[in-house]
């Protein structure tokens, strides 16, 4: 038995399961199948081949793996983190060739041949990147969540800085922006911290900067 | 999100063909917000045309001495461009103040320029919203509406455009490059890029299918002092309540766009005229036509007010 053209376009808008699950009942497993695979289409693969923290990766993955869940799920570094998973939180933020980014607002392939710098890249327990060592002594966190993150993006915010790239706040924006605590704040603007550790952030982002807090 | 197939377009024509002839095919740039949406289910797209490799990220001299932006050129490059900090700074200064430096690294000029409505009503798939099913009516009219357009609005739609560096580019005349699916090139004057939502607030720009935008030209440089001010609810990564764009010449002559609005970049020339005038004779004419809510009748005051800093920073007051 085949199933009328009038039972999928009622299952494609939405009605999904209900449309499915009746076309069922009333017909073969073979077609209530094809029903299926029509009414929801199939995941689509893909390979993906980047460079994570200098280690070369090939991945298969569904085309709606984001950078952030191929990171986390597929390559277990589980150190940058998923907060909002909509590009507001900033818990997500990775170096994508030496810039920073949302990983949740990216697709995985988008990023074939990639050099991606997670906060396992940045440095290691015993060898910490000056950035990390300076959030531990100015105590630039609580709870520690969005502290991946942070770090990137002020490694980022410091890159940014020096290669003149202007900011919201700055009143001459032809000349290279000044490290102070407004600039850096709003330079920053895209990372939340729930537990508000923002003074202590800025204060380890000079500090890493090599200025006076 | 629903499942989609992918490919990377090899020329821009190849990008516009392929959309042409996928049905529910979307062009991926940067994809910070179609990714957005795709999460959301507003967008469902079958296909993802990636264009990364079409080489559309230069910014180039044009012969008139303007500036031509390449498409994928990303926020972050084209405001920190230095002749566009020092020729167009309202355009650097618009950029600069919209999004997180997250986004503005990712997010390309051509899809900036798409940016869809950020509409509290858009985003909650359970309402009513004639952009994302016609004819379904809008639950903004009637609810809440502090952020919603004072101007250019319909009995169908009153969402804004958010961006903000499209207010920029309208105030400096920009035109939209774009090739379609046969291959043939077009320009269209920024003015005319975006529509008002009418009875169809589904079509938000004047893009035929699989007409893909391959640069953003500007004209020789104005001259004059430029100002990028917007006022939101907090200090920094907010979409704007209303913002203004001006380029100001010594004896008060010159250009003022707005943003937060309306449907698109508000900018009335007519009213350009009374400048020297004050601020309250220029946003009495650009918002003669308002036709605010209860809830959004505030931005017409600010609007003016914003002008009227703007204006006393000029004169250097």
């Amino acid at each position: 038995m085949t199933i009328a053209r009038n039972d999928l376009e009622i299952s494609r808008r939405g009605v999904l399961i209900g449309g499915v699950a009746s076309a069922a009942m009333t017909s073969t497993a073979a077609s209530a199948e094809t029903a299926a695979a029509q009414v929801q289409p199939k995941p689509a693969m893909a390979t993906v081949s980047m460079e994570v923290n200098g280690r070369r990766c090939e991945l298969e993955l569904d085309t709606r793996t984001t950078l952030l869940d191929s990171l986390r799920e597929h390559l277990k570094l589980i150190g940058t983190k998923k907060g909002c998973d909509h590009g507001q939180c900033g818990a997500c933020t990775v170096l994508v060739n030496g810039e920073r980014i949302n990983s949740c607002l990216s697709l995985a392939v988008q990023h074939e041949g990639d050099a991606i710098t997670t906060i396992e890249g940045i440095g290691t327990p015993d060898d910490l990147h000056p950035m990390q060592s300076a959030f531990i002594e100015r105590d630039g966190y609580q709870c520690g969540y969005c502290t991946p993150g942070q770090i990137c993006s002020a490694i980022g915010v410091l890159a940014e800085i020096k290669r003149g790239v202007p900011s919201h706040v700055q009143a001459d924006i032809t000349r290279r922006a000044e490290l102070t605590g407004i600039e850096l704040r709003e330079r920053m603007s895209g990372n939340i911290c729930r537990c508000g550790a923002y003074p202590n952030i800025v204060e380890a982002m000079m500090q890493a900067a090599g200025s006076k807090a | 999100m629903k499942a989609f197939t992918y490919e990377r377009a090899k020329s821009p024509s190849d990008a516009a063909a392929i959309i042409a002839r996928t049905p529910d095919a979307k062009f991926l740039a940067g994809g910070t917000n179609l990714l957005d949406l795709m999460k959301l289910q507003i967008e469902a797209p079958s296909h993802l045309v990636d264009l990364q490799d079409l080489a559309l990220d230069r910014i180039e001299r044009t012969r008139e001495g303007g500036l031509k932006i390449g498409a994928l050129v990303s926020n972050t490059a084209l405001a920190s461009n230095a002749r566009v900090r020092r020729d167009y700074g309202v355009l650097a200064r618009a950029i600069a103040a919209g999004a997180s430096g997250q986004l503005r690294n990712k997010a390309t000029i051509a899809g900036n320029l798409l940016q869809r409505t950020r509409c509290p009503y858009f985003y909650d798939t359970n309402q009513a919203c004639n952009k994302i099913r016609p004819g379904s009516g809008c639950a903004a009219i009637g609810g809440y509406s502090r952020q919603s357009g004072v101007i250019g609005v319909s009995d169908a739609c009153i969402a804004t455009y958010p961006g903000d560096m499209a207010v920029a580019l309208r105030l400096l005349d920009a035109r939209v490059e774009t090739i379609n699916p046969e291959g043939q090139s077009r320009t269209i004057p920024i003015a005319d890029f975006h529509r008002l939502w009418g009875d169809t607030p589904h079509m938000e720009t004047n893009l035929q299918r699989g007409e893909l935008i391959t640069a953003v030209t500007l004209p020789r440089p104005l001259g004059g002092q430029h100002f990028y001010h917007k006022v939101r609810d907090r200090a920094s990564y907010a979409f704007a309540l209303v913002s203004v764009a001006a380029v100001i010449r010594k004896d008060g002559s010159g250009r003022v766009a707005f943003g937060g609005v309306a449907p698109k970049p508000w900018r009335v020339e007519a009213a350009e005229g009374l400048m020297p005038q004050g601020a309250h004779a220029v946003a009495a004419r650009t918002f003669a036509d308002a036709r605010p809510t209860h809830d959004n009748q505030f931005k017409l005051a600010l609007a003016e007010r914003i002008l009227a800093g703007v204006m006393a920073e000029a004169k250097g007051e």
